[in-house]
C-alpha cells in the first residue's frame, strides 16, 4: 500500500532528530576537528589541514593498533563462525542435556564484556593464578576471550539456519549413499549461506569495534601493544590531550569499518542460494 | 550422523567446563575469606559472606544496580515508542526517499561509537550533558534505535496490508490505523526489542564512561571498572561486586531465554 498522504512520514521525525544530533552532527564535527590541533579543552585551536592524517601514517602506535584491530576483527570472526557452525551442528541433533549445553554456551553473551574481561583477569592475575606463568596476555588471547564470549550468537544464528533446511535434501543424499562429510559441504554449508552472511558481518563489526574486553584486561598495554583503534582513540583523547589527532584516527576507524563490512557483506550475499 | 555416546559426553563436559568456569571462579573468589590462599578452582572450605557484605555496604553496588536499572528502563520505553513509530512509515510507505532513510538508519548500526568520541563528547559538554542522566539516556537511545527500527520494519512488513486498507476504508487516518490496528499486533517483536536493548544498556560502558564521570552516578560497569582501576585491587570485594552485578542478568536470561534467543535471531537475519 502506498499512502498518498505523506504526513505519515512525520512518524520518523523524532528518530531522525536524534540521529541528526548524536550521529550526523558529531560525524561532521569529527571531520572538522580532525583537521585541527585542538587539545580537548582549550577555546583556541587552529586548522592544521591534513597534517593529523599525515602524522597518523607515521605513528607506530597507530600501526600496531590497526594490526591488532584486524586480528580482533578477522580472528574473532573466524573462531566464532567455525565454532558456531560446529556447535550448531552438534546441538541440532536430539540428545539429553542439549538445551542445557545451548544455554551454557549462550550465557556469556548476556554478560557485559567489561565484567567478563575482569573475570578473565582473575584467571591471569589472582594470587596463584597458574595461568599467569603459562600464558601471557596478548592480542591473540584477548581475541579468543572475545570469541568465546560471543560464540553463542553465531551458534543460535546457525541453529536457526539449520532448522530452515528442508529434510528432503538429506533424504535424497542418503538415497544416493553420500558420506556425512560430503553432505555437510554439499548441502548444509551452501544452504547456510544467508546465516553465514549475517553471522560473519555481525562478528566482524563486533570484533573491529572491540573495546571493553581490552580495557578490562590490559588497558591497551603493556605500552601500546594490545590497543585496538577504539582504545587508542580514548587514550589519545583523555590521556594525551590530542583531541584533533584522536578525531582523525576516529575517522579512519569509521571509514575502515564501513568499507570492510560492506565489502564482506556484498561478497557473501553473492554466494547465497535461494531455498 | 551418529557420534559415539562416549564422545558426545566428552564434548558436553568440555563445553560445560570451558563456558562455566568463569562463573565458577567468580563464585569461589567471592566466598573466599581473606587469607585463604587455596586455588580459585576450589570452593573455600569455610565460605564467608564478608565480601558480599562489603560489596553491598561499602562499595555501593546495589545503588549502581538501581541507577543502571533506572537508565535502562527509560531507554527501553523510549526506544519502543520512537522506533515503532519510525518503523511504520518506513515499512508501509515505500518511496525512494524512505528507502534512503531506512538505508541510512541501518548504516548507523555499524558506526563504531569510539570513532566519534571526540566530537560527541565535545557536543555533550557544550549542551551541559556531562554527569546528567538525560544525556546518557538520549545517547544510548540513539544508538539503540537502528536495531529497534530494523526489527519493527521487518515485522510490520509481514502484517498484511489489507488490514491497513480496511481501516482506511472505514475512515481511519494513518495515526489511528497505527494506534488501533498495528500497535496491538506488535507485542511479540516488542518483547525482542525491549530485551535486546535492555541487555545493551545494562552492559554499556563505552558511552557511560565519559558521560557519567562522578562516582555518585556510577552504573554497574562503571563501578566495577573503578574498582579494578585502583592501584591495590581488593580481589575479594571486586569479585563479590561482579557476582552481584551479573546475578540479575543471569536470572533474567534463565527465565526468558526463549525471548532472548528469538530476539537475537530476528535482529541478525536480514
Amino acid at each position: 500500500m502506498r499512502y498518498r498522504n505523506k504526513t505519515i512520514n512525520l512518524f520518523y521525525v523524532p528518530a531522525l532528530v536524534l540521529f541528526a544530533f548524536f550521529v550526523v552532527y558529531p560525524f561532521f564535527k569529527g571531520i572538522y576537528l580532525s583537521l585541527t590541533n585542538w587539545n580537548g579543552y582549550s577555546h583556541t585551536f587552529k586548522m592544521v589541514g591534513l597534517s593529523n592524517y599525515r602524522n597518523l601514517l607515521a605513528d607506530k602506535n597507530v600501526g600496531i593498533a590497526f594490526g591488532n584491530t584486524l586480528v580482533y576483527g578477522v580472528g574473532s570472526t573466524i573462531v566464532q563462525n567455525v565454532l558456531g557452525i560446529l556447535f550448531a551442528v552438534f546441538l541440532n541433533r536430539k540428545f539429553r542435556g542439549r538445551s542445557l549445553v545451548r544455554t551454557v554456551i549462550y550465557l556469556p553473551v548476556m554478560i557485559s564484556p567489561l565484567i567478563m574481561g575482569y573475570i578473565m583477569y582473575f584467571f591471569f592475575n589472582y594470587t596463584r593464578g597458574a595461568l599467569n606463568d603459562i600464558i601471557r596476555l596478548s592480542v591473540v588471547i584477548l581475541m579468543l576471550i572475545n570469541s568465546l564470549q560471543f560464540v553463542g550468537i553465531s551458534m543460535v544464528i546457525y541453529l536457526a539456519g539449520l532448522q530452515n533446511i528442508p529434510a528432503m535434501y538429506y533424504e535424497a543424499a542418503e538415497m544416493d549413499g553420500i558420506s556425512t562429510l560430503r553432505k555437510f559441504f554439499s548441502i548444509t554449508l551452501p544452504l547456510l549461506m544467508s546465516a553465514i552472511t549475517s553471522s560473519v558481518t555481525l562478528n566482524l563489526i563486533g570484533g573491529l569495534k572491540l573495546y571493553d574486553t581490552i580495557i578490562a584486561l590490559t588497558g591497551g598495554g603493556p605500552g601500546y601493544d594490545t590497543n585496538s583503534l577504539s582504545t587508542l582513540i580514548y587514550r589519545y583523547y583523555f590521556g594525551g590531550e590530542r583531541a584533533g589527532y584522536a578525531s582523525a584516527i576516529g575517522m579512519v576507524l569509521f571509514l575502515f569499518i564501513m568499507v570492510v563490512s560492506n565489502v564482506v557483506m556484498r561478497a557473501f550475499q553473492k554466494r547465497q542460494v535461494e531455498l | 550422523m551418529r557420534a559415539k555416546p562416549a564422545l558426545r559426553i566428552l564434548a558436553i563436559i568440555v563445553i560445560l567446563v570451558v563456558f562455566l568456569s568463569p562463573f565458577w571462579i567468580l563464585t569461589t573468589i567471592s566466598f573466599k575469606p581473606a587469607g585463604d590462599s587455596s586455588s580459585y578452582w576450589l570452593f573455600p572450605s569455610s565460605p564467608t559472606m564478608k565480601n558480599i557484605r562489603t560489596a553491598v555496604e561499602k562499595a555501593g553496588i546495589l545503588g549502581a544496580i538501581g541507577r543502571t536499572a533506572f537508565i535502562t528502563l527509560f531507554v527501553v520505553v523510549l526506544e519502543v515508542i520512537v522506533s515503532a513509530f519510525a518503523a511504520y512509515p518506513l515499512a508501509r510507505c515505500d518511496t525512494r526517499f524512505n528507502k534512503i532513510v531506512l538505508g541510512f538508519i541501518l548504516g548507523v548500526m555499524m558506526v563504531p561509537p569510539l570513532s566519534i568520541l571526540v566530537s560527541l563528547y565535545s557536543i555533550i559538554v557544550s549542551i551541559k550533558g556531562v554527569n546528567q542522566y538525560w544525556s546518557v539516556i538520549l545517547v544510548l537511545l540513539t544508538y539503540q534505535l537502528p536495531m529497534g527500527i530494523f526489527l519493527y520494519v521487518n515485522f510490520i512488513r509481514a502484517i498484511p496490508v489489507a488490514l491497513d486498507e480496511a481501516a482506511t476504508i472505514d475512515g481511519c487516518g494513518p495515526g489511528r490505523t497505527f494506534f488501533f490496528i498495528i500497535m496491538p499486533l506488535l507485542k511479540p517483536v516488542t518483547a525482542s526489542v525491549a530485551i535486546l536493548s535492555s541487555v545493551n544498556c545494562w552492559n554499556d560502558f563505552q558511552f557511560s564512561r565519559y558521560i557519567l564521570q562522578t562516582k555518585r552516578m556510577d552504573t554497574v560497569t562503571l563501578s566495577i571498572h573503578s574498582f579494578f582501576s585502583q592501584t591495590y585491587i581488593d580481589f575479594s570485594t571486586a569479585s563479590a561486586c561482579a557476582l552481584i552485578a551479573i546475578v540479575p542478568v543471569v536470572v533474567c536470561f534463565l527465565f526468558l531465554q526463549k525471548y532472548f534467543i528469538q530476539g537475537m535471531i530476528d535482529s541478525s537475519v536480514k
